[in-house]
């Protein structure tokens, strides 16, 4: 444990008497970011990852992650869609644009499509659309496509754990934002 | 310009007790197009409900978000308010507060702050909504209900005594299913037969009822309301239409010691055979694998003694269409292998067998005429013991849930063995005893003190041979002491588990499953029922373990919503179709072979272009056959077919608030 982290953890012990854990977490995690000289302490980052998931399958799963109480971190903003099939590539690229950390399309299992059909063009969309990403300078581990049933509550929360871990790991997506944001 | 209304629900602590709900209302009031927000303790209750009303007409609203469970859960509910209040229910959007944020995230700013981007992507998305109209189509008045047990007879006769056409379609040569192998039923002891052959007698004489045995349904197409299935009917080699049923032709078979499937191989049957005495329709078919007819070319017996000529060697598998508006499935369960539990020898010891090797040992049709005999020497067995959660409750090597139905039937088990022979003792090993049911727990009770079952709590280690009896090796848990059996007859109760092939009719007819391949019915509490796909219901065990009279009630439910479906001439469809722009579709087709529906066509349009008038082909789309999957939408190069209520604009709408 380093020094910095140490010292945090034992601010955090005596703080939380005083204000409640979820307070003196944030308040210690604020603390533990390196500040700018002189300037206001910015906002510590965190990873922003949409989530475009199809009503049948995928959202059911959140939904079932929901009622299971299974956490997960809350980096994560899902997008209904009636079906992965109707998620446009486009769609992808205007979510990296607008500041999107992390792209995760989810649909049923392959076979279980409700549309029967839909989630194999989802595969063979992205699988493509993937490497274009990568060509063009996007790292690969920011977008993924999964495939999780309305009966897979845990796997849900488990993907969005490591999704979420691995974009952190990444840090900032600079690649596609619109030139306005990049400062 | 919109007028947006946001209500932010509480859900009692659900959501308020972790998202700060009065500050998303807060931060909802500066979003663009919102002139109202509001936050309240239950959204989805009668007053609640209300104060959406009140202020969708005081506020003049002309789009309306609310904040609270999924939409899978109350969308339905929320567009009613809505459409009551005078707006186009399709104004309407549901972000996700609970399930999505309040219940997977702790009480911390980070929850309170993605809710706010949940409700503002809400905001964004509802601003670009278009009032939609549901359109309507006939519904066909006929139901399909695949699988002949109790649970397929029950739904088909109320479905057929409400008035309306059902196909009853079940793979084996006769209906009856499950229950019909069974003796004696729980807590009553009412004989299986007596109670189901009549029920099988009814629904086959029913003018209503079309019954399809020894036929399988191969492909489902279309929709709720109008399904197109293709039922194969397999060649059973003996005209129907012709055979009175006499049974000389069995009589006369000389292929005689073909293991019965009916009677678990503890009985023989012949080449052309009924599987059992009582079937319906009692009419043989020819088990082409064994027939000497075709095996060998040399027999034809049957042919030779068939008082009527119904003897066809020559018929061929046929295929039928049908047209119906809903499709039951009660395709029912299979049981577990229990040679996967080798310590238990079943498979290696003959004396080790299942219970429902033991239904049929005990049934008087059976194949001991109800006398209970070891299958190895065929004496009479005094101590027997019963394991119980063979697979059940068993993550390592079986299932994970409870078959819910052995603890039951063990129990029985117990008694008749108790009764049909004098001076034997039932033992039983056990995990629980559990006997949640009308009756069930008195039923148990007796077992134990009126039958003198001895009931062990703890697992079985091994069963071995010792002469002609088999040791079984156990400990029992209470009294954490090692126990040994010496007995005549070991009884597993195996698992329920899905059918083998549950997966491909699933996909056949098109709805989900669960990880244990039980279908999965739309809502585990509120539409048990039904499943993801409209128009398909569910019943009996192919949706999870039950015992008959859940089973029962289960199939009269679905028949019931059956019968709610058809009592429309016609049904509101869902209005969320895909819509070609004909000024920018250029005609590529491309979207055509996309969609699964068949919805696309090419459609040719009259236009004028530079005062000339030229015919052009673009794509259109039946919105009739349109499920609103929006596959055609990313496949269309020019960007002019779009999905109403998921439009380009809207998501991406969505997109641009979540990034804010």
């Amino acid at each position: 444990m380093s020094i910095r982290a140490a010292a945090a953890g034992s601010q955090t012990a005596e703080a939380e008497e005083v204000l409640g854990p979820a307070e003196a977490r944030r308040q210690a995690h604020q603390a533990s970011q390196p500040a700018a000289a002189g300037a206001p302490a910015p906002q510590a980052w965190e990873p922003l990852i949409v989530a475009f998931c199809c009503n049948w399958c995928s959202y059911a799963g959140a939904d079932l992650a929901g009622t299971s109480r299974l956490g997960y971190p809350p980096n994560v903003r899902v997008i209904r869609v009636p079906c992965s099939g109707r998620v446009n590539p486009l769609f992808i690229v205007k979510a990296f644009q607008s500041g999107a950390d992390g792209v995760l399309v989810a649909g049923c299992h392959p076979g279980d499509c409700h549309y029967s059909t839909g989630n194999y063009f989802t595969r063979r969309r992205f699988l493509l659309f993937r490497r274009l990403l990568e060509f063009i300078g996007v790292e690969p581990g920011r977008f993924h496509a999964r495939w999780i049933s309305g009966s897979e509550g845990p796997k849900f929360a488990q993907v969005m754990t490591e999704i979420t871990q691995e974009v952190r790991r990444l840090g900032p997506n600079r690649m596609l934002r619109d030139a306005r944001d990049v400062q | 310009m919109k007028r947006i209304g946001v209500f932010i629900c509480w859900c009692g602590s659900n959501i308020a007790g972790t998202v700060d709900v009065e500050k998303v209302a807060e931060a909802a009031r500066s979003m663009p197009g919102v002139v109202y927000a509001t936050d309240y303790k239950y959204t989805c209750s009668e007053p609640g409900q209300q104060m959406i009303k009140d202020a969708i007409r005081e506020q003049h609203l002309t789009g309306v978000v609310i904040g609270s469970c999924s939409p899978r859960m109350h969308e339905k509910t929320f567009r009613k308010t809505v459409e009551s209040a005078g707006l186009n229910p399709y104004l309407l959007e549901v972000a996700n507060l609970r399930e999505h944020c309040s219940w997977v995230h702790p009480r911390e700013e980070a929850t309170t702050r993605k809710a706010i981007d949940l409700v503002r992507a809400a905001v964004a998305k509802v601003a670009r909504n278009h009032p939609l109209h549901q359109g309507h189509i006939p519904v066909e008045k006929r139901a399909l209900v695949i699988g002949g047990g109790i649970a397929g007879i029950q739904a088909a006769l109320d479905i057929a005594e409400s008035g309306y056409e059902t196909v009853l379609v079940e793979r084996e040569p006769s209906i009856g299913g499950r229950m019909a192998q069974l003796d004696k039923t729980f807590p009553t002891l009412d004989c299986s037969a007596c109670i189901l052959t009549p029920k099988m007698v009814d629904v086959s004489r029913h003018d209503k009822v079309t019954l399809l045995t020894y036929s399988e349904v191969e492909k489902v197409e279309g929709y709720i309301g109008n399904f197109t299935v293709t039922v194969r009917r397999k060649a059973a080699y003996v005209d129907h239409s012709k055979c009175t049923g006499c049974g000389l032709c069995m009589e006369k078979c000389p292929a005689k010691k073909i293991p019965s499937e009916f009677e678990m191989s503890l009985g023989r049957r012949t080449a052309i055979y009924r599987p059992f005495p009582q079937a319906v329709p009692n009419k043989p078919v020819i088990d082409r694998e064994h027939c000497l007819k075709f095996k060998t070319g040399k027999c034809g017996v049957c042919a030779h003694f068939c008082p009527r000529g119904a003897i066809d060697y020559e018929q061929q598998d046929q295929r039928v269409t049908l047209h119906v508006g809903a499709i039951v499935v009660a395709t029912g369960y299979d049981l577990f292998d229990p040679a996967l539990y080798s310590e238990y020898g079943y498979g290696r010891y003959p004396d080790v067998i299942t219970g429902l090797h033991f239904e049929r040992l005990v049934n008087s049709s059976g194949p001991t005429g109800g006398h209970i005999v070891r299958p190895s020497d065929h004496k009479e067995p005094k101590n027997v013991v019963f394991i119980q959660c063979v697979g059940s409750r068993d993550e390592a090597k079986g299932v994970s849930y409870c078959s819910k139905i052995c603890c039951m039937y063990t129990a029985k088990h117990a008694i008749l063995l108790a009764e049909h022979v004098p001076g034997a003792h039932p033992y039983v090993f056990y995990m629980d005893v559990r006997t949640a049911g009308k009756g069930y727990e008195e039923f148990y009770k007796r077992a134990t003190e009126e039958f003198g079952a001895t009931y062990i709590r703890g697992r079985v280690s091994k069963v071995y041979p010792r002469g002609d009896k088999l040791v079984v090796r156990g400990e029992d848990t209470l009294l954490g002491k090692p126990v040994e059996i010496e007995a005549d007859l070991v009884v597993l109760a195996n698992a329920v588990v899905a059918r083998h092939d549950a997966a491909e009719v699933a996909r056949s007819v098109g709805f989900s499953y669960d990880g244990h391949h039980f279908f999965t019915e739309a809502h585990p509490k509120l539409a048990p029922v039904e499943t993801n796909t409209a128009g398909v219901f569910l019943a009996g065990v192919c949706q999870g373990p039950k015992d008959i009279p859940e089973t029962v009630a289960q199939a009269s439910a679905a028949a019931a919503k059956v019968v709610a479906l058809f009592s429309k001439d016609q049904m509101a469809t869902n209005p969320m179709t895909a819509q070609v722009d004909p000024a920018c579709c250029a005609g590529c087709m491309l979207c055509e072979p996309v969609c699964p529906y068949h919805a696309i066509r090419p459609e040719t349009i009259q236009e004028r272009v530079g005062g000339k008038a030229i015919s052009r082909q673009v794509a259109s789309v039946n919105e009739g056959l349109c499920q609103g999957c929006g596959a055609c939408t990313a496949a269309c190069r020019t960007g002019c077919i779009d999905l109403k209520g998921y439009t380009h604009q809207q998501i991406l709408a969505e997109v641009e608030a979540l990034c804010l």
